[in-house]
């Protein structure tokens, strides 16, 4: 019953403590400096902002069907998941320890509007050691795995993130950009990106539209089952991180500024992309969805 | 200083260095061997096709393996903001960008960030702050967000935040809060030639990421080195 | 930001023995909950930070409610308020307690 319960929470609703939980072998997380230690942000109290025990992002170690994985949750809903010094330094802590002590993988639950203004240039340097953590780890040959699907999405410096992982997967509500829909629609104007058109958002930035040009690996059922199935196939696929693995991943990326850069709508892509029916990908359940990025070879592929 | 003066003072006997939509490439002799330079100039934000032709050449680069040095000199704006640019995945071009940066630093070209205007946000990341080290010129005016943003985001008057600037370096915009954050390395004399500036630089590399350190000992970011080594220590041991 | 601390004598301690359990999220209308079992076994302690000042008199009363009802001794609760409604507090706390307990 606990197991049925676990498997069915909901990602998007679940916080960064109830994805670890319910995605880990019961009972296997063992935190790195947990709430207790109430290593709490030194700049919010400036801005007169609440803190949070953990700064909104849970660390630690635990096993996924029995192998130890390292493991990183935000919390989308305390200061948008956004990284702060603690924060990022927590990540960065994290990724410097799987690198010598070579875990079976990192799973990084990512959920993130990006850089926490109020400690911007401290967010912004911890993403850059994050990237280059990752790349190391990678390296090293231990693959780290994107999880996406929380509320918060993953924005900003959370976006150039993700591509730096060995794979990802998103779901539905996964949304993954540099700019959000707000920061184009304030720089730009409403004509550019009008924020407000909520299909608009998940049709641009949503997992659907990521798993279908192959910027994400693997598209999942808002379920920790869903997820916990995604991480260890995509473990098992890791692309090195090679010239090889970079010179693809070059031509790929530029196949598709070729293909489809005149393209104004996802849906334009996507029936380039040789989708039948572009109107009906935003309501197709999970089943009809995984058989359409079948048919699509650009979905697939180990250029990341 | 200009990239033009930049260049000159740094290849006196010539270059190749030519800039295009705001995108820099060439190489120019130094020390014996070549220094190739690739980076943003006038303040031009960065796309989808900016970043995938910069990581273009760094790729080039480390297929002719020949070590050489890679210079990132950058005057940028931020990301390129549009639904074209995201539709099509400015996240990964950002990203493949900073990991080409990253893989040459691995196969052995010294890495060095040259910031000399301005730069913000994710092209930063995907360009000065993929370096092993970042340098920057007197002048240089990198930022996350500029405060009548912050001001607007965070629901704080202007006033306030440039009272708080003053003494806050961890959220302030501009080069001095981002040496104290550890982000920049060193900042370059510009009346003294950068060729041998950049020399040295390379002759004393960082062995690891140190940017950490370097943001506690300078006061803005007190605690981002003791909060990573405590987790990975209790990770270790765990 | 506004500190709170009440300090409270139970008739009995929380049942159970796991050391210590979080519960709730920093957000808007939200508050976190840290429950440690570190005090004798008849005192509570709570404290709570807060953004919204001058609802001293109504965390007082929402923490004595909890205490009676829950008799959380031995237990230091600590709270991060993201500016939660009472109701939202004294369930929170009920169901922090019961984490701990299990």
């Amino acid at each position: 019953m606990a197991a049925i319960v676990r498997d069915r929470l909901s990602w998007y609703e679940a916080s960064a403590r109830q994805r670890l939980d319910a995605l880990l072998d019961p009972g296997s997380f063992t935190e790195a400096l947990g709430p207790a230690e109430r290593r709490m942000s030194p700049h919010l109290p400036l801005f007169d902002l609440p803190r949070a025990f953990d700064d909104g992002i849970v660390v630690g170690t635990g096993t996924l069907d029995g192998r130890t994985v390292y493991v990183a949750a935000q919390e989308g809903r305390f200061m948008g998941g956004a990284f702060g010094e603690v924060h990022g330094g927590k990540l960065v802590g994290l990724l410097r320890a799987a690198l010598d002590r070579k875990p079976a993988a990192v799973l990084l639950l990512l959920d993130t509007g990006g850089v926490r203004l109020q400690e911007a240039n401290a967010g912004e340097t911890a993403i850059a050691e994050t990237m280059r953590a990752i790349t190391d780890a990678r390296a090293a040959g231990v693959p780290v795995v994107g999880l996406i699907g929380g509320r918060a999405g993953c924005f900003g410096g959370g976006g150039l993130i993700a591509g730096t992982c060995s794979r990802l997967a998103v779901s539905e509500g996964g949304r993954i950009s540099v700019s959000g829909p707000e920061v184009i629609e304030t720089n730009k104007g409403a004509e550019e990106f009008d924020s407000k058109d909520r299909a608009l958002v998940w049709r641009t930035m949503g997992g659907k539209h990521r798993r279908l040009i192959g910027a994400a690996d693997a598209f999942c059922e808002d379920n920790v089952a869903a997820f916990r199935a995604a991480a260890l196939t995509l473990i098992a696929q890791a692309p090195a991180f090679d010239l090889d693995t970079l010179e693809a991943e070059q031509a790929r990326l530029r196949r598709r500024i070729a293909e489809f850069g005149d393209c104004r709508d996802a849906a334009d892509i996507w029936a380039r992309l040789g989708v039948n029916d572009p109107e009906a990908v935003p309501a197709m359940d999970t089943r009809a969805f995984d058989e359409t990025v079948a048919r699509v070879k650009e979905a697939t592929h180990d250029a990341r | 200083m200009t990239l033009a003066e930049i260049l000159a003072s740094l290849f006196p006997e010539g270059h190749t260095v030519a800039v295009k939509d705001g995108l820099v490439a060439g190489d120019g002799p130094f020390e014996g061997g070549r220094l190739r330079v690739i980076g943003v100039d006038g303040d031009t934000p960065l796309g989808i096709e900016g970043a995938l032709d910069l990581a273009g050449h760094v790729l080039d680069a480390v297929r002719a393996g020949d070590k050489a040095p890679i210079l990132v000199a950058v005057d940028s704006d931020s990301q390129r903001m549009s639904r074209r640019d995201e539709l099509l995945g400015l996240n990964e071009c950002l990203a493949h960008l900073a990991k080409a940066l990253l893989l040459a630093d691995r196969h052995g070209h010294p890495t060095v960030g040259l910031l000399y205007g301005h730069s913000a946000a994710g092209a930063f990341i995907a360009t000065a702050l993929a370096t092993r080290v970042l340098a920057a010129l007197p002048g240089a005016n990198p930022s996350v967000m500029d405060l009548p943003s912050v001001a607007r985001v965070t629901k704080l008057p202007l006033e306030k935040l440039q009272e708080m600037a003053k003494s806050t370096p961890v959220f302030a915009p501009g080069l001095d809060n981002m040496l104290a954050a550890g982000a920049v390395h060193a900042v370059l004399d510009p009346g003294k030639p950068l060729g041998p500036q950049i020399r040295d630089l390379i002759a004393s590399l960082p062995e690891r990421d140190g940017r950490d350190r370097l943001g506690r000992e300078r006061g803005g970011r007190p605690v981002a080195e003791e909060i990573a080594k405590a987790v990975a220590g209790q990770v270790r041991a765990g | 930001m506004e500190s709170l601390t009440f300090r409270h004598t139970t008739r009995k301690p929380l049942p159970g023995a796991k050391p210590q359990a979080i519960t709730g999220v920093v957000a808007s209308g939200n508050l976190e909950i840290l429950l440690e079992r570190v005090l004798p076994s008849d005192a509570c302690e709570v404290a709570i930070e807060t953004p919204i000042a001058g609802y001293g008199a109504v965390w007082e009363a929402v923490v004595a409610d909890f205490v009676a009802r829950a008799q959380p001794g031995g237990v230091r609760i600590s709270i991060n308020d993201g500016g939660a409604r009472p109701d939202t507090v004294a369930l929170r706390l009920l169901q922090g307690a019961r984490l701990l307990e299990t």
